[in-house]
């Protein structure tokens, strides 16, 4: 496995335990009650600190268990991790535009202040998720 | 899905009868092991200049190394 779908697995498999966390935490929050009244900005603040931080261990743990292994190719990267990268890019590109658009959307219907920001976190961490998939489908079914 | 490219080659056997690995020859043109396990499958389309550079490698114009099917003629009715 090259060092670029590493990351790409890195980023998956953080974003869908940040997912998981951050909405855990958030019903926990609410006990119950209204959505609306989580104190949501210190969560997302951590879930996004905490993923940034899983995702460098992950990739660096991983990476150094490959260097082990093969160190002449543990860092190395080609055409190839560059047009999957974009091709991933694309993909979460369109999934931030709608969340922009839904957000847009939102505050035109003056909705509460977490439905917009959480419609934005929504946004990055589906984003993030469905272009992780789309750059691992790439590396393991091809690119053609 | 991705869709497959109607481009077959045949590095592999060429690269079985030179006698070179896949690190070899993933080294000589500036690629990843990967990235050449992937172009001999067929799941990745390299470049030109890839492709050239493969072709260098075995002496070999492109012709000999990359296939693309003729189009099949369609009948006038």
């Amino acid at each position: 496995m090259v060092y670029q779908e590493r990351v790409a697995w890195s980023q998956l498999i953080v974003s869908v335990i940040a997912i998981a966390v951050y909405v855990a935490l958030v019903v926990r929050s609410a006990d119950g009650g209204e959505l609306t009244s989580v104190d949501w900005l210190p969560l997302m603040l951590w879930t996004i600190g905490g993923g940034i931080v899983l995702t460098i261990v992950l990739s660096i743990l991983w990476g150094i268990v490959a260097g082990m292994r093969d160190p002449q190719s543990a860092t190395a990267t080609d055409i190839r991790d560059r047009d999957i990268s974009r091709l991933g890019g694309r993909v979460e590109h369109s999934f931030l535009v709608i969340a922009g658009l839904g957000v847009i959307a939102l505050c035109a219907a003056g909705a509460h202040l977490f439905w917009i920001a959480n419609t934005m976190f929504l946004g990055f961490a589906i984003s993030a998720l469905i272009g992780g998939i789309a750059r691992v489908i790439a590396y393991r079914r091809g690119l053609v | 899905m991705v869709k497959p490219t109607l481009v077959t080659n045949t590095i592999r056997s060429r690269r079985e009868e030179a006698g070179m690995t896949q690190a070899e020859l993933a080294r000589l043109i500036g690629v990843t092991r990967q990235t050449l396990i992937a172009i001999e499958q067929g799941r990745y389309s390299p470049t030109l200049e890839i492709a050239f550079q493969i072709a260098r490698a075995f002496g070999l114009p492109l012709e000999d190394l990359f296939q693309y099917p003729e189009p099949t003629q369609k009948r006038d009715d």
